[in-house]
């Protein structure tokens, strides 16, 4: 409303910063995204599994790239959205939005929890303390088979039409259209967030607490509710795979799964949003390819990837990207401005 | 209940070789090493085949562990680790674990993913009887004594020799011993070394007794970070303290409560570092 009163003197940067208008790759990137659909028919299953990881490197990144909190047990929260999901649809509410929406309360509510302990100390503190935690969430479910299945998994799990008309099929075409719809809802809000007062604030965060402190920012508060959304949106993802799978195995709360998003993140480039879900999506081809090739000593090649990734690749494919083109834009750019 | 005892400290005594040189790395070194685990394996590993394929005799594989692990140390140290010594957590983390996977899926390629077993010498193997229902180990109380003398021997090595006395100065303050002539890249890449082979040695002696197969780095990770967290640095006593302590809880959880055995060391470990952060005997480390 304000900033729409004052529209008729030109934005300042803080206002443009702020409304972030959609740049024209952006929009291109989604159509792509939905043309998908129609351009890669036998792909829909894997897409959908990578728009899945990429909502859940979404998360990871809204957590390390914009508020610089660093997490090796994300997966804790991803997999308790995939059981909360799991365990509704297998006492008989199978309605899969308010799964999502069930997941996402439950998963937040347990990040908001867990961020007291974990938003204390350093770096180094806040990564075991993140790996700990979700070991623990793991040995429980590991534990209580009764609710879990324990290592069998969940059994059983059936989950309803969308809006009760269109089902879930063998070739994916619901579930690649359900998880690219949820994960575009999910990437407004984020990106909403990112470019708000609170987003900014995020982000001052993550270059010097304790300069923010001094300015007056609450900046444990404002962690604590990054947290909690990005544990929120972690469960989404979760439950995400669960219903489009119908199974959940403790699987998802594996340290690989968390380390794998943070790979994603740092491949795709960490803080922009859209490098998460292209790191995802190019993680997954890559398994995909090489388990394919090598269908058991494919962790090696990615261990492999991920150690060429630390030390060679900083800022990620998409860092690399944007640096390229503002390089040749700048290129082009440059005779105009020396000229009188 | 005193065996139990006695073979939490067995164990504890294996943790605290395998996991001292970690306290290292992690707590001087800042950097954050979740790869020490593949360098136990290694040593691990080379026990392994020197004694069940080549037939070496088992005292004979220890240094050998104990070198093949320090060697993989110094080249993975000088090839890749100095160059993430700047680098933020974040890219230190990404190499470690992705060190961690391909050592993983090596060691399955190499020596099959099932747990490895060892043949003892015969005057390791049996039981040694010293009171009614209260049986030792030979084998433990042998692990026992090797691993105490260890520890004597660091002590001794850090609080009597120069080298000792310049690590000491290094942790305090590496800025400092760095401009008082002190060469701290080496001293620490030799303390590196060290660290990396009794890790192996550990892993050795341990073949049996931690169960060594294809996800031993990713398994005792935890407890590595469990012990260098609670033990602090700067100090023997600290981690080797804190390694018993985590043996006998070990040992005693899985034995007495099975259902919620390693929920308890997660607990505990979640709940010391949210007390603590900068370990329970430990000074807070000077970067």
């Amino acid at each position: 409303m304000i900033v729409e009163a004052k529209s008729a003197a030109p934005p300042t940067e803080d206002e443009r910063r702020l409304r972030a208008p959609w740049r024209s790759v952006e929009i291109a990137f989604w159509v792509l995204a939905a043309a998908a659909y129609l351009l890669l028919p036998h792909q829909l299953p894997l897409l959908a599994q990578a728009a899945i990881g990429g909502l859940f490197a979404l998360s990871v990144d809204l957590l390390l790239g914009i508020a610089g909190v660093m997490s090796l047990g994300h997966a804790a929260f991803f997999g308790i959205g995939g059981y909360v999901a799991g365990l509704l649809a297998q006492s008989g509410w199978g309605e899969p939005l308010s799964g999502l929406v069930a997941a996402g309360l439950v998963a937040g509510g347990c990040g908001f929890l867990s961020s007291f302990l974990v938003l204390r100390g350093s770096d180094l503190t806040r990564l075991m303390v993140t790996l700990g935690i979700s070991l623990l969430v793991m040995e429980a479910a590991n534990r209580m088979t009764w609710l879990t299945g324990g290592s069998d998994g969940l059994q059983g799990i059936d989950v309803w039409p969308i809006f009760g008309v269109w089902e879930f099929d063998l070739y994916g075409r619901t579930a690649y259209v359900y998880a690219l719809g949820v994960l575009f809802a999910c990437f407004l809000l984020v990106r909403r967030v990112v470019h708000s007062p609170f987003g900014l604030t995020l982000r001052g965060i993550k270059g010097n607490p304790r300069r923010m402190s001094a300015l007056g920012t609450p900046v444990g508060r404002r962690l604590v509710g990054v947290y909690t959304l990005a544990a929120a949106l972690a469960g989404i993802a979760g439950a995400l795979l669960t219903q489009t799978t119908q199974f959940v195995s403790l699987d998802v709360f594996g340290f690989d799964k968390s380390s794998e998003a943070l790979l994603a993140v740092v491949l795709g480039g960490a803080g922009t949003l859209y490098g998460a879900i292209v790191g995802a999506l190019m993680l997954m081809e890559l398994e995909t390819l090489l388990a394919r090739i090598t269908p058991e000593y494919w962790q090696f090649w990615i261990g492999i990837a991920f150690m060429a990734q630390a030390l060679y690749a900083r800022g990620g494919i998409l860092g690399f990207t944007v640096r390229l083109w503002t390089r040749l834009r700048r290129g082009v750019a440059a005779p105009s401005r020396t000229a009188p | 209940m005193l065996t139990v005892l006695f073979d939490g400290i067995a164990t504890g005594a294996l943790l605290f070789l395998s996991s001292v040189g970690l306290s290292v790395t992690l707590g001087v070194m800042n950097f954050v090493n979740l790869a020490h685990g593949v360098f136990a394996m290694t040593g691990g590993y080379v026990a392994v085949v020197l004694l069940n394929r080549w037939g070496v005799p088992f005292l004979a594989t220890l240094p050998a562990a104990f070198a093949a692990s320090a060697g993989l140390g110094v080249v993975v140290e000088r090839l890749f680790y100095r160059k993430l010594y700047d680098a933020g957590a974040l890219e230190q983390v990404l190499f470690t674990t992705g060190l961690v996977f391909a050592a993983m899926a090596a060691a399955a390629f190499l020596m099959g993913s099932q747990h490895q077993i060892i043949q003892l010498p015969a005057f390791l193997a049996g039981q040694f009887h010293l009171f009614k229902g209260f049986d030792l180990g030979v084998y433990r109380l042998f692990l026992i004594v090797f691993c105490g003398c260890v520890a004597l021997a660091l002590q001794l090595v850090l609080s009597r020799t120069r080298f000792g006395s310049r690590l000491r100065a290094a942790v305090d303050n590496a800025t400092v011993a760095n401009a008082l002539g002190i060469n701290v890249g080496r001293l620490f890449a030799v303390t590196f070394a060290v660290g990396c082979g009794l890790a192996g040695l550990g892993a050795a002696l341990g073949v049996e007794i931690l169960n060594l197969d294809p996800s031993f780095p990713l398994k005792f990770l935890v407890y590595f970070l469990i012990v260098v967290a609670a033990g602090g640095t700067g100090t023997i006593s600290g981690p080797l303290l804190a390694s018993l302590v985590l043996g006998i809880c070990d040992v005693a959880g899985k034995y007495y409560v099975p259902d919620i055995g390693a929920f308890i060391i997660y607990g505990v470990m979640v709940a010391m570092l949210i007390w603590r952060p900068h370990g329970l005997f430990g000074r807070r480390a000077v970067r």
